[in-house]
């Protein structure tokens, strides 16, 4: 049977999507699910560089759908893992480069021989977005608490609505102590706003931009607080109930502060 | 560093007509700064004094108006200015706190296909001559929406965090800009803290890949979330170390020769040749 | 201790604000993207309102404007005109006989030209004729 076709989306950039495809598929390959991760970015590839395999870049999605090689030619495996894999975007092409319906043909390729494909969706809304959409049957939205991450998420939304796509939501960068101030929304803010099911809650950590530059999935490390986030994600993914993390240490007064100015 | 464009022989003007700057702002990776650093730079040249258009060009996922606070003031954005269902007066919103300032908001339901670069062109033209400088927010990527952002502008200001992929994609950036926009570069939110324990790229490895002419460092501040949910820019005020940042850069903008108090200059030497030895390199 | 004073007394946390803000403009982001939905209104509107009064249906024009935490919207709505309101209805004639249509009513007819008198017909009893008698 093949595997599940999932696109990682939010609409703003920089909230987090290639760091989440990056982490999310090694904490499934962690549990020795197969894994191929897709980085649909062409122009700007990332997924490479934050997974530490920009150096063995071989061929790319652009050179697989101009047939000048194999799917598996272009496949980069990632040696910490079972089996991960990742197809590299073109970094000197644009987006025009390839059509959905490509795209669509290499996503189903490689769903054939792994559980999951993970699909880094560009930024925006244009026709990076729409191919990237056209190789998936599910979509993981990506936002953060912050004003304008969340009216692009409901924008996308909106789109992956128009096309029938089955989605969740995860809440990227979320600072407690700010949503204790009262200086940033909450999950339930946003999850109300969005009204889309919740897939898992990933705070703030200063961890992650340290494993981005030496290119080591945070996964990769037991002791991180974000390896811990990432595998209950994966978890819930695969079908488990799993209890949000609670990071919610309001005091009492502070709960009722809370519903008094909420009433 | 004021660019003057030559008065094209069409207008009859007899007195060159001195035509505002048009620049934009850019960075290839999306949540770098770029909206934020429109808003807040366009409110501190406007605090000058200068009279400023912010021009948001990120069609279908406008933000600059939320981040502004305007965002029920827009009756009429660029879009139907461009195809002429509204004038350029109708459309343009005065902001509610730096009387000099403007904005022409983006489209929110239509899609980057739809904007025509030549009009676009035309448009950022007649906002020079009105104001001493256009804004214009460009979107995330280097896609159409980008292609039809730059069009008009004749400079660039590129915004970049401390962090790799953010580098990399202005590296591609500044590469397909080519020479003729000169960009300058902001580094954003950048932690002191975690450039001394060696846990993020300092401002001399960010420049030593890009070697551009460095216009400012803002560091990473909970206000500037703060300040977006309330819809009121930090360049708004007169204290604060993000604040003074963006006034220190609309000084160099405006072509003043004014000294960097920028966080990474507080870095001891054995900080700096620590960051040598620790073999960080993007 | 004085942060949760500030909090409690300091009045709406910048989060509040963020929320408020964003309903808002969702909504108004909404309505963008379903310009239909919008036709839609107006033409239920305009058939509603036209069993009233009659209605310039080319300038009907329909707004959606936003003043301060409220969204409204706004409809224009030009009347051309507006029917004559119906007479109040006729007493019940308890003292007429029962066979005889009001005489004044006949007259007025006949007469003057006027409109023809409302009345309200009261059912005749059934006269037989020899054909129908059975």
């Amino acid at each position: 049977m093949a595997g599940r076709r999932i696109v990682v989306t939010s609409g703003k950039g920089g909230v987090g999507k290639t760091t989440t495809t990056a982490n999310l598929g090694a904490a499934l390959a962690k549990r020795g699910l197969r894994v191929v991760l897709v980085d649909a970015d062409i122009g700007l590839r990332n997924l490479d560089l934050v997974l530490g395999l920009e150096k063995r870049i071989v061929f790319d999605l652009v050179e697989v759908a101009e047939g000048r090689c194999q799917l598996r030619q272009a496949l980069i495996k990632d040696k910490r893992f079972e089996s991960l894999a990742i197809l590299p975007a073109a970094q000197t092409r644009d987006k025009d480069a390839m059509t959905e319906s490509q795209f669509e043909a290499i996503v189903a390729q490689a769903a054939e021989q792994a559980d999951y494909v993970l699909i880094d969706c560009p930024a925006g809304i244009e026709g990076g977005f729409r191919n990237a959409v056209a190789g998936a049957t599910e979509a993981i939205v990506v936002t953060t608490p912050e004003v304008s991450a969340i009216r692009d998420a409901d924008r996308v939304v909106g789109k992956l609505n128009d096309r029938r796509l089955p989605m969740r939501l995860i809440v990227n960068r979320l600072r407690p102590e700010m949503v204790r101030t009262g200086d940033m929304l909450s999950v339930e803010d946003v999850c109300e706003i969005l009204a889309i099911e919740l897939l898992g809650i990933v705070p703030d950590d200063a961890e992650v931009i340290d494993t981005t530059n030496r290119g080591e999935p945070i996964v990769l490390d037991p002791t991180a607080r974000l390896a811990a986030i990432y595998e209950k994600i994966a978890r819930r993914l695969e079908g488990e109930m799993v209890p949000f993390t609670s990071f919610d240490a309001q005091g009492f007064l502070g709960r009722i502060i809370g519903a008094l100015k909420a009433g | 560093m004021a660019m003057h464009q030559p008065v094209p022989d069409e207008v009859a003007a007899p007195a060159a007509v001195k035509l505002g700057r048009a620049i934009v702002i850019t960075s290839g990776k999306g949540g770098v700064g770029k909206t934020t650093t429109t808003a807040n730079l366009g409110t501190a040249l406007a605090q000058r004094g200068a009279r400023v258009a912010l021009v948001d060009a990120d069609v279908g996922l406008r933000n600059l108006d939320i981040v502004l606070g305007l965002e029920s003031r827009v009756k009429f954005h660029l879009l139907d200015v461009l195809e002429e269902k509204a004038a350029l007066d109708e459309a343009l919103v005065r902001d509610k706190h730096s009387e000099s300032l403007v904005l022409l908001a983006a489209a929110q339901a239509r899609e980057k296909e739809e904007v025509d670069t030549d009009r676009m062109r035309a448009l950022i033209a007649a906002l020079r001559e009105r104001c001493d400088y256009v804004l214009i927010d460009c979107p995330a990527g280097i896609e159409l929406g980008f292609k039809n952002a730059i069009a008009g502008a004749d400079e660039a200001i590129v915004v970049c965090t401390p962090e790799v992929s953010a580098v990399r994609d202005v590296d591609r950036v500044v590469g397909l800009l080519g020479n003729r926009f000169k960009p300058q570069l902001i580094i954003n939110r950048l932690r002191p803290q975690l450039v001394k324990k060696g846990k993020m790229l300092s401002v001399e490895d960010v420049n030593a890949i890009l070697r551009l002419p460095l216009l400012g460092v803002i560091a990473d501040e909970p206000e500037i979330i703060i300040t977006t949910n309330k819809g009121e820019p930090l360049a708004l005020r007169r204290d604060g170390e993000t604040a003074n940042a963006y006034h220190t850069i609309a000084a160099r903008v405006a072509g003043e020769d004014v000294p960097a108090p920028a966080p990474e200059l507080r870095e001891s030497l054995m900080d700096k040749l620590g960051s040598f030895f620790g073999g960080r390199r993007a | 201790m004085i942060e949760w004073m500030k909090r409690f007394f300091g009045g709406p946390t910048s989060s509040t604000t963020a929320k408020e803000r964003l309903r808002l403009v969702l909504m108004t982001d909404h309505l963008a993207l379903a310009p239909e939905i919008i036709a839609d209104m107006k033409r239920d509107l305009i058939e509603v309102i036209s069993r009233y009064v009659e209605v310039d249906r080319e300038n009907v024009e329909v707004n959606f404007e936003q003043e301060d935490r409220v969204l409204a919207m706004l409809a224009n709505i030009p009347i051309t005109s507006v029917n004559r309101p119906a007479p109040p209805p006729e007493p019940p004639a308890y003292a007429a006989a029962p066979n005889v249509a009001s005489p004044g009513a006949q007259a007025a007819t006949a007469s003057n030209g006027g409109p023809p008198p409302r009345r309200r017909r009261r059912k005749k009893p059934a006269t037989q004729s020899p054909a129908t008698a059975h």
